[in-house]
């Protein structure tokens, strides 16, 4: 049996059919075609399928379709296109931050969620926000190196501290 | 002379200088850069696709129905409740795929879905397609199956010693089917050796079993098209084998099978074999006349598994009094789980790599690999070798400490060089010592070993790996590598080649090949790989081979067009072809290095038009015109004649080999027994940094799984009670990986010593740095609080009782 769910993700205001057990995550990919989010555990326990809702990263594995309703949907779809990447796309290329790139859009969704509340974070808070996102590529350490890059761009563009 | 002339020919002289032929990374233009990654962009905008993000119209969705036994006989499969429900449209049991397979031809025990007998939990049994995974999981549950349960082995031991339970059938009357296989090989007189050694170090050690786990389950679609066709995707590293077996499973023409391979979420050697869903998509699309998906949820992972094998070691070494090793004997009881899958090649390996980057006096190594009633394992990144490498390693820390040998210099006196091992493979190249002396200086080493406040310490170890294996998993004459390449008049170039992209930059570095010999911008590159119906024969992404092997093909095809496109330059321009350099995008005219006619100081003049140069794309239509169409295949075969002349002589045998050395240091809390790794120097001798940013990522990344091997990681099964066999922790949550709050730092020191062999001098980067992060963490406990962890891994609950063994003092927290 399938309900109508009403999303708006990444701007766009849409409809989707889907049955009344799905999350989030599986509405986005099934429903909506938008695969960048990504599925590797089923559980909650991986964090590659990362969104932001409303500003906020959070799991969307474990998010019924129905909490997301009226809320703010940004995937990695959203944070930018090839022509205009985010700075923290942009720092990801450049460092070597994805490899497979399987957890990639999780990360930057945990990252960019990040970078909305602090353009200026130590390396503790960047290791802290991406705790939830497993990568089993990189050691973590062209990822932290990604964020403090973006963080620095943003600040050079003049992009102010949300929690300063 | 006119000082603007001067300044010309000084110009020019510093381009001459980037010699067409040199292998100096001064030289190159492209390579040895810090270049963005080929599919960078589509990676870091979600926009690059795995294989469940495919989706083909009127697409089913497949589930396999997994044993919950051990070991059992199945006596009767009742699927009509399936069948008849609506929504479903296949289903499918062992009887539908009777042919046994497995990725090593001499050892083929499985079966897409099994036949008569269960061998393990998840063992597959029965798989349906329908219109939605919904409606599979349901039709699943509707199948029955009555087994009849058989006596499980669990324990290696009890499968070597016992006959009356056999996993498989016996080849020969009056073995033991338990044993996979069995490899005792010696070199030199051990016994004598060891006899006659000022010192004897002997131990036991254990290696408990890890998985890939990579972040991308295993995915794979078929389509059964209406040209006769099979078509399937899926998310290997092996599409030239998973061809092969899908061709013989399915008997099918293997020529009517195409194999893609999309873009891959991680593999380290867990998707290098055929899988039972890869099969069951294939069958289940034929048997429905659609196309049919099968993603593997998270918990089968585990019970596909395929990871690094428990091994019981037991190691003895003898030295002399100034440290020379004089003898190594090793005993190895592998612990292979329920099939064969890579394990005649592991039980090699878990001898035969031992051999470098150290000059052993003599050397035995007696292994046996058994079947038992849990998840099959098989290659996991470092495949074989982490094991002994972590015991022996071990072992030389012991020596060092016995004989008042700093353990760095003690590895240093026995450091190889180049030439012949013990077991007779080659060695080209030889960065060892570097690596030592990277380490060294960058971890502070003299300042902190046996120097640091108790409960902080540091550890050393070395290693060595292969870059790709001389002999073929299937034995053929044929080139193990090959490439394609086309140049097109726009300046665009494609190469086609068969390498697997699974994150490590194989895509990356045939792009940057390409470029740097035929003069393009990276942006003029495009590449097609692993598509077994557009690109030529590759082997595969196992055993490092990648690099070295589509490398030099790569290579290879490129240096024959940018020789067509040179000459037609060269003639054009009336100049030798030694003159003519494809970089940035240009074709330009160099003076001859080699003088003739020049001025006193060997430099030609300019011709009368200065020294020219034409836009790449006008070059290569210069050359098309002159030679036709553009395109070259190229090809790599290994080296046939370097090996051994003894059984088993070719296992282990590559063209070239990386070495490793790392410094760990920890700190370990002697109240919790919580050992925190603060750092990780790896330095490494990957011959040369095509890409050192790719370079260090291998470092950094095998750097990490090794940690978490030594620290968290434990794939196991319980091994009693009512669950007998059920894995233990088959969810990401249970089965600890390192996140980013639990990872030491890790700083990569890249060593390169040019590899003769190697495209451009490089070897291999993405295995060869995981295996000293055990021992040197291992060796690091020691010299922080006294004590030996020979068995893995090193969790607070074993590390504590270590010290509470060592230290009867300390009192039980309950006491």
């Amino acid at each position: 049996m399938k309900r109508i769910a009403r999303l708006k993700v990444n701007g766009e205001s849409q409809e989707v059919a889907v049955p009344s057990h799905f999350t989030l995550l599986e509405a986005l990919r099934y429903g909506l075609g938008l695969t960048g989010t990504k599925q590797g555990c089923d559980k909650g326990d991986c964090g590659a399928c990362t969104v932001l809702v409303d500003g906020e990263a959070i799991l969307s594995c474990i998010l019924p379709v129905w909490e997301a309703e009226e809320r703010s949907v940004q995937t990695v779809e959203g944070l930018g296109d090839p022509r205009e990447l985010h700075p923290l796309q942009e720092a990801f290329d450049l460092t070597g931050a994805a490899q497979c790139g399987f957890c990639t859009p999780g990360m930057l969704c945990s990252g960019v969620g990040l970078l909305n509340a602090r353009v200026d974070p130590t390396r503790e808070e960047i290791e802290e926000a991406l705790s939830g996102n497993l990568c089993r590529c990189t050691g973590y350490t062209k990822i932290f190196e990604a964020v403090e890059q973006a963080a620095r761009t943003l600040r050079e563009r003049g992009v102010a501290d949300a929690s300063r | 002379m006119h000082p603007d002339e001067l300044n010309a020919i000084q110009a020019a002289l510093a381009e001459a200088a980037e010699s067409i032929e040199g292998p100096g990374p001064e030289d190159f233009s492209v390579l040895g850069r810090r270049n963005r990654r080929y599919e960078g962009h589509a990676k870091s905008t979600g926009r690059e696709l795995y294989t469940d993000d495919l989706s083909l119209p009127g697409m089913l969705h497949g589930k396999i129905l997994r044993s919950p036994h051990p070991h059992a006989r199945i006596l009767s499969i009742e699927t009509g409740d399936a069948e008849v429900m609506p929504g479903v449209h296949a289903v499918l049991t062992g009887a539908d795929m009777p042919i046994a397979f497995g990725i090593i031809p001499w050892t083929r025990d499985e079966h897409a879905l099994a036949v008569d007998r269960v061998r393990y939990v998840g063992d597959a049994v029965a798989a349906v397609a329908a219109r939605d995974e919904d409606t599979a999981n349901r039709a699943l549950a509707a199948i029955r199956v009555e087994y009849e349960t058989l006596p499980a082995l669990l324990e290696p031991r009890d499968s070597l010693e016992t006959s009356a339970v056999q996993i498989h059938e016996a080849k020969k009357e009056g073995r033991n089917g338990n044993v996979t296989k069995h490899v005792m090989l010696e070199f030199g007189p051990v016994d004598e050796e060891m006899d006659s050694s000022d010192v004897v170090v002997e131990g036991e050690y254990y290696f408990h079993g890890t998985t890939h786990a990579p972040i991308e389950p295993h995915c794979a679609i078929a389509r059964a098209g209406a040209d006769g066709v099979l078509t399937v995707w899926s998310s290997t590293q092996v599409p030239h084998y998973l061809q092969r077996e899908l061709a013989r499973v399915l008997e099918l023409d293997v020529a009517q099978i195409r194999v893609i391979q999309p873009a891959v979420g991680g593999a380290f050697g867990g998707k290098s074999e055929p899988f039972d869903l890869e099969f069951c998509v294939a069958a289940l699309s034929l048997r429905s006349g659609r196309p049919v998906k099968i993603l593997y949820t998270r918990e089968e992972l585990f019970y596909s598994h395929r990871g690094r094998h428990p091994i019981e070691m037991w190691y003895r070494v003898g030295a002399s009094r100034d440290g020379t090793l004089r003898a190594v004997d090793a005993r190895s009881l592998l612990d292979g789980g329920a099939y064969a899958s890579f394990g005649l090649v592991t039980t090699y390996y878990s001898g035969q790599l031992l051999t470098a980057p150290y000059r052993l006096g003599s050397y035995r190594f007696e292994s046996t690999r058994v079947y038992t009633n849990k998840p099959a394992c098989g290659p996991k990144r470092g495949h074989g070798s982490v094991q002994p490498r972590f015991a022996f390693e071990i072992s030389l820390d012991k020596l060092a400490s016995e004989l008042g040998i700093d353990p760095i210099e003690l590895r240093r006196r026995n450091f190889m060089g180049t030439g012949e091992t013990l077991n007779e493979f080659r060695v080209r190249s030889n960065g060892f010592l570097e690596c030592l002396d990277a380490v060294e200086e960058a971890s502070g080493w003299k300042e902190k070993y046996g120097r640091l406040p108790y409960g902080r310490g540091v550890g050393v170890a070395g290693s060595c790996y292969i870059s790709g294996t001389n002999y073929p998993i299937y034995p053929n004459s044929m080139p193990q590598a090959a490439a394609q390449v086309q140049v097109e008049r726009s300046g665009r170039v494609t190469v086609f080649h068969g390498a697997s992209e699974i994150g490590q930059g194989s895509d990356s570095t045939m792009a940057a090949i390409a470029a740097e010999e035929l003069g393009v911008p990276l942006g003029y590159v495009r590449v097609v790989s692993a598509d077994t119906d557009l690109v030529p024969v590759d082997l595969g992404a196992y055993s490092s081979r990648e690099t070295l092997m589509v490398g030099n093909a790569t290579r290879s095809a490129c240096r024959e067009l940018a020789g067509k496109v040179r000459s037609t330059l060269a003639t054009s321009w009336g100049v030798p072809e030694r003159c003519v350099r494809l970089a940035g995008g240009w074709a330009r005219e160099l003076p001859d290095p080699r003088g003739a006619g020049g001025s006193p100081d060997g430099v030609a003049s300019p011709s009368a038009d200065g020294f020219r140069r034409v836009p790449i794309s006008e070059a290569f239509q210069l050359a098309e015109s002159a030679h036709g169409t553009l395109g070259a295949v190229g090809h790599y075969d290994t080296p046939k004649d370097v090996h051994g002349e003894y059984r088993g002589g070719t296992i282990g045998a590559s063209p070239a080999y990386s070495f490793t050395a790392h410094v760990a240091e920890v700190e370990v809390d002697a109240d919790t027994g919580f050992v925190d790794v603060k750092t990780i120097w790896v330095a490494h001798d990957c011959g040369l940094a095509l890409n050192p940013m790719l370079v260090e990522g291998q470092m950094e990344g095998s750097a990490y799984m090794g940690f978490g091997e030594a620290l968290m990681e434990h794939h196991a099964v319980k091994r009693g009670g009512p669950e007998l066999g059920l894995h233990d922790a088959p969810s990401l949550l249970d089965y600890r990986i390192p996140t980013s709050r639990d990872c030491p730092e890790f700083v990569s020191l890249i060593v390169e010593s040019n590899d003769p062999e190697g495209p451009y001098g490089a070897k291999e980067a993405g295995e060869g740095p995981l295996h000293p992060s055990l021992p040197a963490i291992a060796n690091a406990i020691h010299d922080a609080v006294g004590i030996r962890m020979d068995r893995l891994p090193f969790t607070p609950d074993r590390v504590w009782r270590a010290l509470r063994a060592s230290r009867p003092s300390i009192r039980s927290p309950r006491s």
